[in-house]
């Protein structure tokens, strides 16, 4: 049993069978991996065959909270959906804010595991003890603002939490999200599509427990620390509290790293248009924070009246009236600046629609992306996509973002990722990613180590696992050259492994540009009571790493596919201040695999396993 | 001139910060359904509101409890529930026009925000400074904002009234 943090119960439910089972945690694998990330995987690597079908029946879902989840730590709001990924056929993990983590915990679970297939659209409704699967007939095709509406008066309590997929979901759209709190989504590798496969709507839960803590003195003390670090960093003190992620806008499109018109170029012309500066200044409502988090770095975006009227989707006109979140950084740029749209209006009605349906902003623009790519070279043509998909415009992000939720018209190749969508016109050049998944808003020919970390991301392409662009643009924690292959294949397995170990631990990757494993140590040996070193964090996160590479494995990846597409690696750059530039993946990829402790051909060696217990 | 927990809502961000500290004094775990101050989301309005016991001056908790459970701490001004004589009839939770009065059904008393003894915790908890500790002429915070969303509805009606 646990004296903290954890509460030491996992829930259970299958929906083929309706059985719903509540088991002890595992311990061992707790001290071990550590909650969340690090052990739904360790879970799923137990429970499941990697080579089953994402969106069959014998997929598991694992919706994990950390030690850390709940508590009053800075950014203690974290869950994640851990999962085979319908985008990817990779192990996922899918992480998301808002409250819904710590409400899950306070109901008196670490984790929820979801097998099987409902014969009928469900939900999973959470009271406390009380777990039942109910009914989402009337539910099927309402949006995610409809159905947490709904469940939330139907569950009879104000407070309920709910997390659910929209139309994108249900319509299996390859990089549909899961949404929490109306706003706050386990977005990536197509975890809604996986929800709608198992034809679940959604999980309603209201937890009036609580969290306990082992060492309260030592916790208190440790956790007051990190709170003022974070408010004195210029980064989680100022930047992000003031402009959102958005932030990022001008700083990347400067550094000549921002992937315009599906990576054609690396800068968008007009990109202050759409930037946290102008959305603060004209379209900025409020900050807002997901549970426990002081650094607020949530936007909240209204359109004034004139805007409201711009572009085609007129279909739900009240939504245009009221505060939407958004646009973030990444939406800014797939939506934004790699479909050369810099119209800050057309980006808050998307990404409010991607919300509304439930899809991850950031694969959609990109594909949309590559389908403008298509477009432009004449690969499709007008009688096929109906509206002119042409870089830069707003009408057809936003016609497209609905068209695609619902796989209307051509939103039906759209929705299934640039991947298979660039494959079946004979361009499979244009998809833009790694492991099916499209990369997010860093140009690697730019940010050399960006590109080893897409490379070998787990997951495919993305940027919370290994976010190298803060030491190579932002300098923290030390300046390095972005331009060189130098000393990357270190710091990418460190922050890999690091990353690990704080989505391990319920706490949000955005504190990390304000403190540190050492800041996190003393405050999660408090909370659970077990002593860790700042070695053993991050021993953790090398374990958890490994156990998805070994995931992966099973389900059919090799080395080979820790590869970046043709244009990254051959076409530079042509303009701005990285002109010229490709991405060396040969020169870091080896010596990665050997710090690693792997073999040439990318696998964990024996010895590297049975070194993290793993063997 | 006593010191009253002035809220401003314009700088809640929905942290919820202050419930965890609420929490921990009340039960010693991070359990928010257990806090005496308790924030509203209101989505659409990008609206986040803090509220909790303004200690009123004319205390209806306190006329309403049977058996004078409910005193005031002569340091703070608040209104304490005496778990010694409270027997948990809930009166005082009907009682209260704002709904800051909540009855705790692991103790089966009546409980409310007591100014944590003059330090509050939900204060020192707030990232943003949407909750003080201050000394004022009036725990009233509510009227002047209610005052304020009022002349901003009558002016959306009378503009729309004029378009």
């Amino acid at each position: 049993m646990s004296n903290g943090g954890w509460t030491g119960t996992i829930l259970r439910v299958d929906l083929t069978t309706g059985r719903i089972s509540k088991e002890p945690l595992n311990m061992d694998w707790a001290k071990s991996f550590v909650g969340g990330r690090g052990l739904a995987a360790k879970y799923l690597y137990e429970e499941m065959d990697p080579a089953s079908d994402a969106l069959g029946p014998d997929n598991k879902m694992i919706f994990a909270t950390g030690p850390m989840t709940g508590t009053n730590a800075s950014t203690s709001s974290r869950y994640m959906v851990v999962t085979k990924g319908a985008l990817t056929n990779a192990i996922t993990t899918s992480n998301s804010g808002g409250h819904w983590g710590p409400e899950l915990k306070c109901a008196g679970y670490d984790m929820l595991i979801v097998e099987g297939r409902a014969p009928v659209p469900s939900y999973i409704s959470i009271s406390d003890g009380d777990v039942r699967i109910c009914s989402a007939e009337h539910l099927w095709g309402k949006t995610v603002w409809e159905t947490d509406d709904i469940v939330r008066e139907e569950s009879g309590q104000h407070d309920t939490v709910v997390t659910c997929i929209g139309p994108a979901g249900e319509n299996l759209v390859r990089f549909a999200a899961i949404v929490n709190d109306r706003h706050r989504a386990a977005g990536r590798s197509g975890v809604g599509a996986v929800m709608g496969s198992k034809n679940l709507k959604a999980i309603a839960v209201r937890g009036t427990g609580g969290v306990s803590i082992a060492d309260p003195q030592k916790f208190m003390s440790a956790m007051w620390e990190m709170k003022n670090k974070l408010v004195e960093h210029p980064v989680t003190g100022e930047g992000l509290a003031a402009y959102g992620t958005a932030v990022l806008v001008n700083i990347i499109n400067e550094s000549g790293a921002l992937p315009t018109n599906n990576h054609q170029v690396s800068q968008l012309e007009g990109a202050d248009n759409i930037s946290g500066e102008t959305l603060a200044d004209t379209r900025l409502v409020a900050n807002k924070a997901c549970f426990g988090c002081t650094i607020a770095c949530g936007r909240v975006s209204q359109l004034p009246g004139e805007a409201q009227d711009k572009f085609t989707v007129t279909t739900r006109p009240h939504n245009w009236k009221i505060a939407v979140e958004g646009p973030e950084y990444e939406n800014a740029w797939a939506m934004g600046a790699d479909c050369g749209i810099n119209d800050l209006d057309a980006l808050i009605k998307a990404n409010a629609l991607c919300n509304e349906l439930g899809m991850d902003p950031i694969s959609f623009g990109a594909t949309l992306a590559a389908a403008m790519e298509l477009y432009q070279t004449g690969a499709v043509n007008d009688s096929q996509t109906g509206i002119p998909l042409e870089f830069g415009s707003g009408d057809a992000l936003v016609a497209m973002t609905e068209q695609t939720a619902y796989r209307e018209g051509f939103g039906d190749e759209l929705a299934e990722g640039s991947k298979r969508m660039t494959a079946k016109f004979n361009h499979p050049e244009f998809f833009m990613g790694v492991r099916g998944q499209e990369f997010p808003a860093y140009d690697a020919r730019a940010i050399q180590g960006m590109g080893l970390g897409y490379a070998t991301s787990n997951r495919g392409a993305c940027h919370l696992k290994s976010y190298t662009v803060a030491p190579e643009i932002l300098g923290i924690p030390e300046k390095m050259d972005p331009a060189v292959t130098e000393g990357k294949a270190e710091i990418t397995k460190i922050f890999q492994d690091a990353t690990c170990t704080v989505d391990a631990s319920g706490l949000c990757l955005f504190l990390t540009f304000g403190v540190g494993l050492d800041e996190i140590q003393p405050q999660l040996e408090a909370v659970t009571g077990i002593s860790y070193s700042v070695p053993d964090l991050l021993e953790v996160g090398e374990r958890v790493w490994n156990i998805e590479r070994m995931w992966n494995q099973r389900a059919g990846f090799t080395g080979k596919d820790d590869t970046l597409p043709k244009r990254l690696l051959e076409d530079p750059i042509p303009d701005g201040p990285t002109k010229g530039e490709v991405n060396r993946l040969g020169e870091m990829l080896p010596e990665y695999y050997e710090l690693r402790g792997w073999n040439a051909e990318g696998e964990p060696t024996q010895e590297k396993l049975a070194s993290l217990g793993l063997a | 001139m006593a010191k009253s927990l002035q809220i401003i809502p314009e700088k809640c961000t929905g942290c919820m910060q202050c419930e965890l500290a609420c929490s921990w004094v009340q039960t010693g775990m991070f359990q928010p359904s257990r806090s005496l101050i308790r924030v509203n989301i209101f989505d659409e309005q990008a609206s986040y509101a803090p509220y909790t016991c303004f200690q009123c001056d004319e205390a209806w908790c306190m006329t309403a409890c049977p058996v004078n459970a409910i005193s005031i701490d002569s340091d703070t001004g608040a209104k304490v529930v005496g778990d010694a004589n409270c027997v948990g009839c809930g009166l005082c939770t009907i009682a209260c026009p704002f709904g800051t009065v909540f009855y705790n059904p692991d103790t089966q008393k009546a409980f409310k925000c007591d100014l944590c003894d003059g330090n509050p915790a939900c204060a020192v908890a707030c990232p943003t400074g949407a909750i003080e500790y201050t000394e004022s002429e009036s725990a009233d915070w509510l009227g002047g904002w209610a005052e304020k969303v009022n002349a901003s509805y009558l002016q959306s009606i009378e503009g729309g009234n004029a378009a």
